[in-house]
């Protein structure tokens, strides 16, 4: 573990022989251990223990300068000083990035959430168990190509000039297990499931495998779909990824840098049915890597982002904030350009459908259970996407695999299409929501 | 001619505390031969077959203009190493940031920690190493004074605004005006039992354009991106005007576009990034990291035949420049121009070390990573389909209605072979001529068809800058194909 109170000293010492009068450090050390497995055997382990810091240096014309280092010994920090000092001649004359007004505000949430780490052989064994039963589960289920099991501690800090210290530390322990089918005479179909706990002991193998294993035998009997247009239900995971996708419709960085579907004036308008209403809670009990403060300090929070289809605030560093007068939020991630990032979304229904829908009793109706190839797929900037993806057509509440399709859309009519948001939401790794419920998206099947 | 005995006794581990390796700290050299050589056979001796230590250091700078502003001047400097034991056909890899004698002991201990092996006991011989003499690529190909001689903070803010303020003469309706460059310096140092001892240092360079461009409820945004793999002086000679003026041109273009229909077509994919199809939906599943995994539908075909016999593609680190250009790989072994395919039939496939041990298939000097936080696995170089002897008009006159994709973007291929790819710029072909842009085109399909489909390859073969993300982190590539037809690709649209 680093300790941050000499980190903070010594940094001090050779910023003031360096004649630099203020600057801030953000920085992580990781310590991880993973494993794979393949046919009962491991396959490759891989442990790191890591370091960086980012240091931003201030000069006397008040522009700023920044450097990354994986060297946090004096002559490390002493370089990345140096080299942050001379960035700082070329940094920019307006908007220059402050020392958040929030980086001393006291932190209540707990910031230290440690696990002892399990050892190797433990991973491994209960990694090769996972992976029997998975291909124990179908005749069909041949392989498990991916999987993987992984602990990681990692300890956060921030501090500055003006005295700002923080830090906390939390481990994190995950698996994944994806299978894969042969069948003779049938294409091969696959299908995955994710878990993530604060340790070994907690982590819930037993679901992890159970929906890997039932997602994949759901798609052993495929059929291909009609090209047209569907009433599509995105499942929790397919929805969040999306939103993830368009992430840049909350961001106020993107927004002022015209990167964004929404501008300024976009506060206070309907962007979505009034069904739908989504926060963004780093905090939120379900998230395990949960962050107290962002890369600026500032506490994180549970932000309305959506409240009934209303665009009811942006996510902020202390930058935008200033610039949009508004509020720190905790989304900053540190840089030359100070960057603002989601944490983990939380989608729930806002006002009360006139019309409520169940997939036991759905006709012709598209479940995507899993997007693909979002990085190809979306024009984050045109608010356009097409998308392969796995899921079924359901049809008097039976379901039965798609072959192979593609979704596409337009992320803004998509949202003020949604016709249900399902009251049960879901725990997943990227935040909590429901099943969502879309009026008429274009499908590409045959 | 007479034997004798070496003078020195060997080394016995519990003198190993007393030793005091002095290695040049800011330069991989020969002076790391020693600590190195001491390591390697301390892994030896405690039972591992084969033992990897990979030594980086790396100075990066990215630099980002908006409009009229440089708004980002990044520079991040990265020192690691990353050790990797074999035991039989299994492998562990542990990395640190700690390149002290300590530190890398410290990881090699966990690393044969994690095999189930301990490090020799205090009275044990510690194997001697023979590593041979340092295969220096950087002092024999001229390279320590790239970093020196690339340009400095100020030039790179000047010739970023010079460029954003071409673009602005040329593109209408815009929204936003990027122009992004990065610097990366990589120092390398690689020691392994089996005598491997090479430094390299190399250095990639890339330059480009985001325009955004919006007229009411039209929006369109085009990305142009150069690399380079040898040039100091890249960033002073690129020629910004032309990229602006086919960046504009381009946006200006798709402004208006109309969503694509989705459906089957023919297509006729552009040359250049539009190689991005080949990489996706049948590069990656020649590595040999696939074979491994039993997701490749080529793993026994080698021989046969699996595309169709107009195509021709190859797989190389060695053309002057391209961004997949190496001298050695993160392995070592000296780059490598592998034929993959020779007129539909599959000829090799890209092993790493490890790949090659559990496959079989010889190693190509493929092995690659992001940096010393991944273990090296069978990556791409330069790869590429081959020129073939068509007219880029015999494509297009083949076509009654069809989609041209002239500008590729990014694409995938998932465990099943499934591939994909966005489409950024398309065009609609009518009678064999191209007559409206069309957007929001996703290619989809499935790898063992597609590269059947492959029917006519043009003359005008073009390689370009590309990343590539997978099992080893993000690696440089390039990508290339001539403009190709398809016969026939599900189109996902509107």
């Amino acid at each position: 573990m680093l300790n941050i109170t000499d980190l903070a000293t010594d940094t001090q010492a050779i910023a003031h022989k360096l004649g630099i009068e203020k600057f801030d450090i953000y920085g992580s050390s990781v310590d991880e251990t993973s494993v794979q497995v393949d046919q009962g055997k491991p396959k490759q382990v891989k442990a790191s223990n890591r370091a960086g810091v980012t240091v931003r240096v201030w000069n006397a014309d008040q522009s700023m300068g920044i450097t990354s280092t994986t060297d946090i010994h004096s002559l490390g920090i002493e370089l990345a000083l140096k080299t942050a000092q001379e960035a700082s001649l070329f940094g920019v004359k307006e908007h220059v990035p402050d020392f958040s007004p929030e980086a001393m505000v006291a932190i209540t949430t707990k910031s230290d959430e440690m696990a002892d780490q399990a050892p190797v052989s433990a991973l491994i064994e209960n990694l090769v168990k996972a992976e029997k039963a998975l291909l124990s589960a179908h005749p069909a289920i041949k392989d498990v190509p991916y999987n993987g099991l992984a602990q990681r501690d990692v300890e956060r800090f921030y501090l500055n000039s003006d005295g700002a210290i923080r830090n906390e530390a939390r481990s994190y322990t995950s698996l994944y297990l994806y299978s894969k089918t042969r069948e003779a005479g049938k294409k091969p179909r696959s299908a995955g499931a994710y878990r993530i706990s604060r340790s070994l002991d907690q982590l819930d193998i037993e679901s992890c495998l159970k929906e890997a294993a039932e997602k994949t035998i759901s798609h052993l009997n495929y059929q291909k779909v009609k090209s047209g247009k569907y009433t599509v239900v995105f499942s929790p995971e397919a929805f969040l990824s999306l939103l993830g996708a368009f992430s840049n419709l909350f961001n106020a960085q993107n927004v002022l840098d015209k990167q964004s579907l929404s501008t300024p004036e976009s506060l206070r308008t309907q962007i979505a049915t009034s069904l739908l209403s989504v926060y963004d809670d780093a905090l939120h009990p379900a998230n395990v890597a949960a962050e107290t403060f962002d890369g600026e300090g500032t506490p994180t929070r549970r932000v309305s982002l959506v409240a009934n289809g209303t665009l009811n605030s942006f996510l902020h560093s202390a930058g935008t904030a200033k610039r949009l007068n508004a509020q720190p939020t905790g989304h900053a991630n540190t840089g030359a350009k100070v960057t603002v990032g989601s944490h983990f979304y939380h989608v729930l229904p806002g006002v009360a459908a006139e019309q409520s829908y169940s997939l036991a009793d759905a006709e012709d109706v598209i479940l995507i259970d899993d997007l693909k190839a979002l990085h190809a797929g979306v024009k984050a900037l045109q608010g356009s996407f097409s998308l392969p993806f796995d899921g079924w057509l359901v049809r008097h509440g039976k379901l039965t695999s798609i072959e192979s399709a593609t979704v596409a859309g337009d992320f803004l009519e998509l949202l003020r299409s949604i016709i249900f948001v399902e009251p049960e939401a879901e725990m997943t790794p990227a935040g909590v929501c429901p099943r969502i419920w879309i009026d008429k998206l274009s499908i590409t099947g045959e | 001619m007479t034997l004798s005995m070496p003078s020195s006794a060997l080394l016995v581990s519990r003198e190993l505390p007393a030793l005091q390796y002095t290695s040049t700290p800011d330069r991989f050299d020969e002076t790391w031969e020693a600590p190195l050589s001491t390591l390697l056979g301390l892994g030896r001796a405690a039972g591992a077959d084969f033992i990897e230590f990979f030594l980086e250091r790396v100075n990066y700078i990215s630099c980002l203009a908006e409009d009229d502003v440089i708004t980002s001047l990044s520079p991040r400097l990265s020192t690691g190493a990353g050790v990797r034991v074999f035991c039989g056909k299994a492998d562990c890899y542990v990395s640190t940031n700690d390149l002290s004698f300590s530190g890398l002991r410290a990881a090699l201990e966990k690393g044969l920690s994690i095999m189930g092996l301990q490090l020799p006991v205090p009275n044990a011989y510690v194997p001697e190493i023979n590593l041979e003499l340092l295969r220096d690529y950087a002092m024999e190909k001229g390279k320590e004074v790239w970093l020196l001689e690339c340009s400095s903070m100020r030039e790179m803010g000047e010739v970023l605004l010079a460029a954003n303020a071409q673009l602005e003469t040329k593109a209408t309706h815009v929204q936003s005006r990027r122009a992004v460059y990065f610097r990366d310096w990589q120092e390398v140092l690689i020691a392994a039992s089996d005598g491997t001892f090479a430094r390299d240092i190399r250095l990639t360079q890339s330059v480009g354009y985001n325009l955004l461009c919006a007229d009411g409820a039209h929006r369109s945004s085009i990305s142009k991106r150069a690399g380079d793999t040898s040039d100091p002086s890249f960033l002073r000679v690129w020629n910004y005007s032309l990229d602006a003026e086919e960046v504009a041109e381009s946006a200006g273009k798709m402004l208006y576009a109309d969503y694509v229909e989705s459906g089957t077509y023919p297509v006729v994919m552009a040359n250049h990034f539009g190689g991005v199809i080949f990489h996706e939906a049948c590069g990656h599943l020649l590595e040999t990291t696939q074979i491994e995994r039993r997701t490749s539908p080529f793993s026994e075909r080698k021989g046969e035949k699996i595309a169709h016999e107009s195509l021709t593609a190859w797989d190389e680190g060695l053309s002057p420049t391209a961004f997949g250009t190496i001298d050695m790989d993160d392995e070592g072994m000296p780059a490598q121009r592998t034929l993959l395919i020779e007129n539909g039939v599959l000829k090799n496939f890209l092993a790493d070390r490890a790949g090659s041990l559990r496959t079989g298939h010889p190693r190509t000097g493929s092995g690659r990573r992001q940096n010393y936080t991944y273990a090296a696995a069978s990556r791409m170089r330069n790869t590429y389909i081959a020129a073939g002897e068509h007219s880029l008009d015999n494509l297009f006159a083949s076509i009654d209605k069809g989609i041209y994709c002239k500008k590729m973007g990014g694409g995938s291929v998932g465990a099943t072979g499934q591939f994909n790819f966005g489409v950024d710029e398309a065009y609609l072909i009518e009678q064999g001529r191209i007559t409206k842009p069309l957007k929001g085109a996703t290619l989809i399909g499935e790898a063992t068809e597609i590269m059947n489909k492959v029917s006519l390859c043009s003359k005008d073969l073009d390689l370009a800058a590309g990343f590539c993300g997978s099992v080893s982190g993000s690696v440089y590539v390039t990508v290339g194909q001539p403009h190709i037809k398809v016969d026939s690709i599900t189109v996902g649209g509107r």
